[in-house]
């Protein structure tokens, strides 16, 4: 029987916890104290080095070493933003930080900004979280009444201010470029890269941008150690993980678990009670819409990033969606395409026209005009994956791929039931 | 209509003063314009480019990239419903039409006396709690059909 162990939901229910004054009485400010009076910001990178922390934004490069990137030479202001865009479809566990818990992801950007340092730190909001930016601000109000945030933090001469940035509705500034040219007050347009943005970031500076649970796992590092958060999980996934159950199942929610201790199986029986009215699983997204959807049958392999890589998918963005007998994989393959077109940027030929073009033949598809040679067709225009500024074009293929090659069958199966429409007529007489 | 300036001239500066570099101020100052007017007009743009030194198409450009801004007036309940995945696997689809019949609406349009406007979301982050919707912004999950129609009665009673 899988249980959650929980290091950032652990204080979730506290009384009075959208306060500093709760969250201080849970042990919340502790750790900004330690570093701020004890450690020098090598010694803070350190420990979030040797906790072998990965980004939980969805690409999971290492934390420490993305920190020990940064550009500390330039002269120029260097700036920390946190990415609370949350726009992975399946995705929802950044919110339950921000809704229930948002001092620990003040404390997480503190001694963030205090490692790297950095006295300016964003929160880039996804638009649609009304409620979380509200939270946030009357949290940073709230803190910096209380001494947390502000000039001369604890007397350490150290200097920190937090803003809320709210999006306004675009997947793609979720993507980190994407993100800082909305920032700068643009489209959301990606960037090439390099440079890297902790080399030349926002507004040119050197930029350190990491996910919401990223930096909210930073105080427990800190107070417990690196060792500590390392000696969970597994060798390539160490620590805790939000991961959001959704779809069909009986409790769908946000557990955390330490990566490596059930599999995938275990995980949907045990947290999320098994599907509704008995139904049997067709088919699971283990990270977000974006990641390859696996089959039943390959459910037993155990939860963590490299066993989750091992058999061709991802654990992404910690989303895990639930499909069951009766879903129709063509339609959801649509689904999502019709999702990426939508919020591709247009500023790269493949992934504007691809997106458009999967979405067009899959509603070919399911208005009864298929062809098996479509099938190829995707997949041939998948093969232009990697050609895109940013990965969301990727993100567009992987799933398209994925849904063909698992359900090849029901994707034949729907074209050989086309009935001939009145397109197909007209062509037909037309040939004839 | 009076400019952002006439109106809430202490919010502009507040704004100005947040970011290291002006053209931050772009988006929130669209936001101000929204939550002053109900929708970002011509004006609005035009202001906002005055303010910030740039062009109102460079404007026009950023608010019609970024899809919660509403271009044109909408209805005084403007409901989004999500479309994606998780919300669609558990029923985003029977509560769309539900609100549609109980309106008498599709999905982008708005009531005839201007109360209800109506539109397709995609992902509003509620993926665990699906199906759900926002009304003006407030979040409401885990809906059925049935109580969608409670919430609409609620609000058409108001
Ligand atoms: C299309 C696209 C959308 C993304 N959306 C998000 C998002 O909503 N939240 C997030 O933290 N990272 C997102 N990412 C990943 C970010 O680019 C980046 O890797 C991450 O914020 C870095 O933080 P981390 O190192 O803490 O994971 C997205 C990436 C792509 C390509």
């Amino acid at each position: 029987m899988g249980t959650e162990t929980r290091v950032l939901l652990e204080h979730l229910g506290a009384p009075n916890l959208l306060r500093a004054a709760g969250y201080r009485a849970k042990g919340g400010y502790s750790a900004l104290e330690k570093a701020l009076q004890s450690m020098t910001p090598a010694a803070v990178t350190d420990e979030v080095k040797k906790s072998q922390l990965k980004g939980r934004g969805g690409a999971g490069f290492p934390t420490g070493m993305k920190w020990d990137f940064l550009d500390r030479e330039s002269g120029k202001p260097i700036y920390l933003c946190c990415n609370a865009d949350e726009s992975e479809p399946g995705a929802c566990k950044d919110r339950i930080i921000i809704h229930e818990n948002p001092h620990l992801l003040l404390e997480g950007i503190l001694i963030a900004c205090y490692a790297i340092g950095s006295r300016n730190a964003f929160i880039y909001i996804r638009g649609e979280f009304h409620r979380g930016a509200e939270i946030l601000l009357s949290a940073i109000e709230d803190a910096r009444n209380n001494g947390w945030i502000g000039e001369n933090i604890l007397n350490s001469g150290f200097s920190c201010y937090i803003q809320v940035y709210r999006g306004a509705g675009a997947y793609v500034c979720g993507e980190e470029t994407g993100l800082l040219t909305s920032l700068e007050g643009k489209r959301g347009y990606p960037k090439n890269k390099p440079p890297f943005p902790a080399i030349a970031g926002l507004y040119g500076c050197p930029t350190i941008i990491n996910n919401v649970e990223t930096l909210s796992a930073i105080p427990a590092i800190v107070n417990q150690g690196g060792e500590w958060y390392a000696s969970m999980g597994t060798e390539k996934s160490a620590g805790t993980r939000l991961l959001c159950l959704s779809g069909h199942v009986n409790k769908p929610g946000v557990y955390e678990v330490v990566l490596g201790t059930m599999t995938l199986r275990e995980f949907i029986e045990d947290f999320g009670g098994g599907v509704p009215g008995g139904r049997s699983i067709k088919g699971v997204i283990p990270g977000g819409s974006s990641m390859p959807v696996l089959r039943e049958e390959q459910l037993d392999v155990r939860l963590s990033f490299e066993d989750i890589q091992a058999i061709g998918s991802s654990l992404g963005a910690g989303a895990i969606i639930v499909m069951d007998e009766t879903v129709d994989m063509v339609e959801i393959c649509l689904l999502l395409a019709k999702f990426y077109e939508h919020e591709s940027c247009g500023q790269c030929t493949p992934c504007r026209e691809g997106t458009r073009w999967f979405a067009q033949i899959l509603e070919g598809i399911l208005q009864g005009e298929g062809r098996e040679e479509d099938l190829e067709l995707m997949l041939d225009i998948c093969r232009s994956e990697y050609t895109s500024i940013c990965p969301l074009w990727s993100a567009a293929v992987w799933p398209v791929r994925a849904f063909i090659k698992q359900f090849r069958e029901e994707f034949i199966q729907k074209i050989k039931e086309a009935k001939p429409s009145a397109k197909n007529v007209r062509e037909l007489a037309k040939a004839q | 209509m009076p400019s952002l300036r006439e109106t809430c001239p202490a919010k502009v500066e507040e704004i100005l003063r947040r970011f290291p570099q002006k053209p931050s101020a772009a988006i929130p100052l669209l936001y101000l314009a929204w939550e002053t007017y109900g929708y970002i007009s011509e004006e609005a743009m035009i202001e906002t480019a005055d303010i910030l030194g740039t062009t109102p198409a460079t404007i026009q450009g950023i608010a019609t990239f970024y899809t919660m801004f509403p271009m044109n007036k909408r209805g005084k309940y403007h409901i989004e419903i999500c479309q994606n995945i998780s919300c669609h696997l558990v029923g985003a689809q029977d509560l769309t039409k539900r609100i549609e019949n109980k309106l008498g609406i599709r999905c982008g349009e708005c009531t005839g006396d201007g109360r209800f406007s109506l539109a397709k979301a995609e992902c509003l982050a509620g993926c665990s709690w699906g199906p759900c919707l926002h009304i003006n912004g407030k979040e409401y999950l885990q809906l059925t059909p049935e109580k969608a129609a409670e919430i609409l009665d609620s609000l058409l009673r108001l």
